[in-house]
């Protein structure tokens, strides 16, 4: 047995890693639970947002956390645009065209940010890069649980807003009855953009927690999206608590398998679970759908 | 003589290479209850959608209150006041009945729910003690009266209503044949699709009768019941 000296750390710097994981999944989920497709774009996309986020520090010294405020607006707005203006029109509804749209965008950004930035790795340096806070007997680093914080936050805001704002309200009418949503004077296609906007501004956050601990290069995003294709299909495809959830489970057991099997190979662990859920859980580990 | 309130002519539509109406026309005018009959299968629906605009016209003109609406958006068709309460009543499920009848009024000033929800509940005095239960647990019978309360909460002056009585006991199709005339009482036109014969054309001033994807029979409601062709050759009886 492994004593509490160490379980407990591991386990409170798996959720916090796991919370970074929930919100890229977050978006995933929002928009597959809306839009009814995968997009093979996510990856890319949270590149991008990466790419800008440490531009907004290298040359307008801008602070990460400041310039999420102003990124997820702006990648708000790419997404919407993006949805509504390239990936709609240019699917003519066919959702097997939509799958091919987003895989070429995701080929056209990774392809423009290499030939843009080369595949260097880069970092920023932040002085609190490195501080840590200690909570009960474990340190944890200060970007880490700023992440959690802001992570756990958005998943409030968004429950809240689907549920209490019309948007919010139309959201989940589209997502469930779509015909039934246009009869009633929704606009879907207008929905359908604000959704994929509110899945691309979780990229923005997300890369605004990250890059004061992470480093980028053109390929940087889709580690993270791997690892959200499985909390989306581990919390139900789909579901909003389902990923929030999923993605700090696979935190844990990502830190876990990392305790016992080395840090290398924390990582195998989310997929032999994710290979056992689908044997024996296809629907998922957390019930009913968003 | 005045241009109808709402005119079809000539529509053609289909799914994929498939025509299933072929050049239809029908008019309503304001105020009016219009019944259009036909066995399943011939384009009624089709109809339904094509005007509300969820589906594209192939050929043909629609006009709605003097304005072209054939190239509209559906949500644009709901604003100018045409509302289409499909066959299978596509409430939401996982929504109060009170936020079902709210999103029926989403493209309207927020300050007029509350005045277009009593006026809805004043029909359906069910729908009000049911206000904050989930729609999914409603009876049949239930959430066909909150699919009708969703589209008369977006404020229609004409409302399409597909197959109403569908799934519904006698008891419960006399019951919402009392209501459409309530409805039609307050003076909002209506384009009423049914299987329901005999009863549709009591309410009905005028009917069409649909066969193929073309219109077989017009008229008056009382003319469309006595001819002797309605039943067995049009609606296969
Ligand atoms: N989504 C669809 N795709 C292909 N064919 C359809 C679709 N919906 C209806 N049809 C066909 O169109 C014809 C007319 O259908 P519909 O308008 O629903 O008839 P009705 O409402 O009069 O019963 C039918 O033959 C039906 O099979
Ligand atoms: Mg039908």
């Amino acid at each position: 047995m492994v004593s509490s000296v160490i379980l407990v750390p591991a386990l409170l710097n798996g959720l916090m890693t796991g919370a970074v994981y929930a919100l890229v999944a977050l978006g995933l989920t929002l928009i597959y639970g809306v839009l009814h497709i995968i997009n093979f774009a996510h990856g890319a996309l949270l590149t991008a947002a990466l790419f800008a986020a440490f531009f907004a520090n290298k040359l307008l010294g801008i602070d990460p956390y400041v310039a999420a405020l102003f990124l997820a607006p702006l990648f708000f707005g790419i997404g919407y645009a993006l949805q509504r203006f390239v990936i709609g029109p240019a699917a003519h509804g066919e959702d097997r065209n939509i799958l091919l749209v987003t895989l070429g965008l995701a080929v056209m950004i990774e392809n423009a940010l290499l030939y843009a930035f080369r595949a260097d790795t880069r970092t920023i340096n932040l002085s609190y890069a490195f501080d840590v806070v200690e909570i009960g007997n474990s340190f944890l680093a200060v970007p880490r649980v700023v992440a959690f914080g802001v992570v756990v936050a958005i998943a409030a805001l968004l429950w809240f807003a689907m549920r209490w704002t019309d948007t919010g309200k139309a959201i989940r009418a589209v997502a469930k009855e779509k015909l039934g949503a246009e009869l009633s004077g929704i606009n879907v296609a207008h929905i359908y953009a604000v959704t994929f906007g509110l899945g691309t501004a979780c990229l923005a956050v997300t890369a605004c927690l990250l890059i004061p601990t992470y480093y980028i290069n053109p390929h940087a995003g889709n580690a993270f999206v791997l690892i959200a294709f499985t909390i989306v299909v581990l919390g139900g495809m789909g579901s909003v608590a389902g990923a929030m959830l999923g993605g700090l489970f696979v935190g844990v057991v990502e830190s876990f398998s990392g305790l016992y099997l080395g840090e290398s190979l924390g990582q195998i662990g989310i997929f032999v679970m994710f290979i056992l859920v689908l044997l024996f859980r296809p629907s998922g580990l957390f019930g009913e759908r968003a | 003589m005045p241009e109808p309130f709402l005119s079809v002519s000539e529509l053609h539509t289909g799914y994929g290479v498939t025509e299933i109406l072929r050049g239809v026309s029908l008019a309503v005018q304001p105020g009016e209850v219009v019944a259009v009959l036909g066995s399943n299968g011939t384009g009624k629906s089709t109809l339904n959608r094509t005007i509300s605009g969820v589906m594209r016209s192939w050929r043909g003109a629609i006009r709605f209150d003097g304005v072209p609406i054939e190239r509209k958006k559906p949500s644009d068709i709901v604003a100018a006041g045409l509302i289409h309460v499909p066959e299978g009543r596509r409430i939401f499920p996982n929504m109060t009945v009170r936020e079902n009848l709210d999103l029926g009024a989403y493209r309207r000033n927020r300050t007029r729910r509350t005045p277009s929800r009593d006026r809805v509940f004043g029909i359906f005095p069910r729908l009000a003690e049911r206000q904050s239960q989930q729609a999914g647990t409603l009876s049949g019978g239930e959430q066909q009266m909150l699919a009708i309360g969703r589209g008369l909460m977006a404020d229609p002056r004409l409302l399409i209503l597909d197959e109403p009585s569908l799934g519904l006991s006698p008891l419960l199709v006399e019951e919402l044949f009392a209501l459409i005339r309530t409805i039609a009482a307050q003076g909002i036109a209506l384009l009423l699709v049914e299987q329901n014969v005999a009863q549709s054309l009591e309410v009905a001033q005028r009917g069409y009768v649909l066969d193929n994807g073309r219109v077989v029979l017009e008229g008056s409601a009382d003319a469309i019941g006595n001819d002797p062709n309605l039943k067995r050759t049009y609606l296969g009886m």
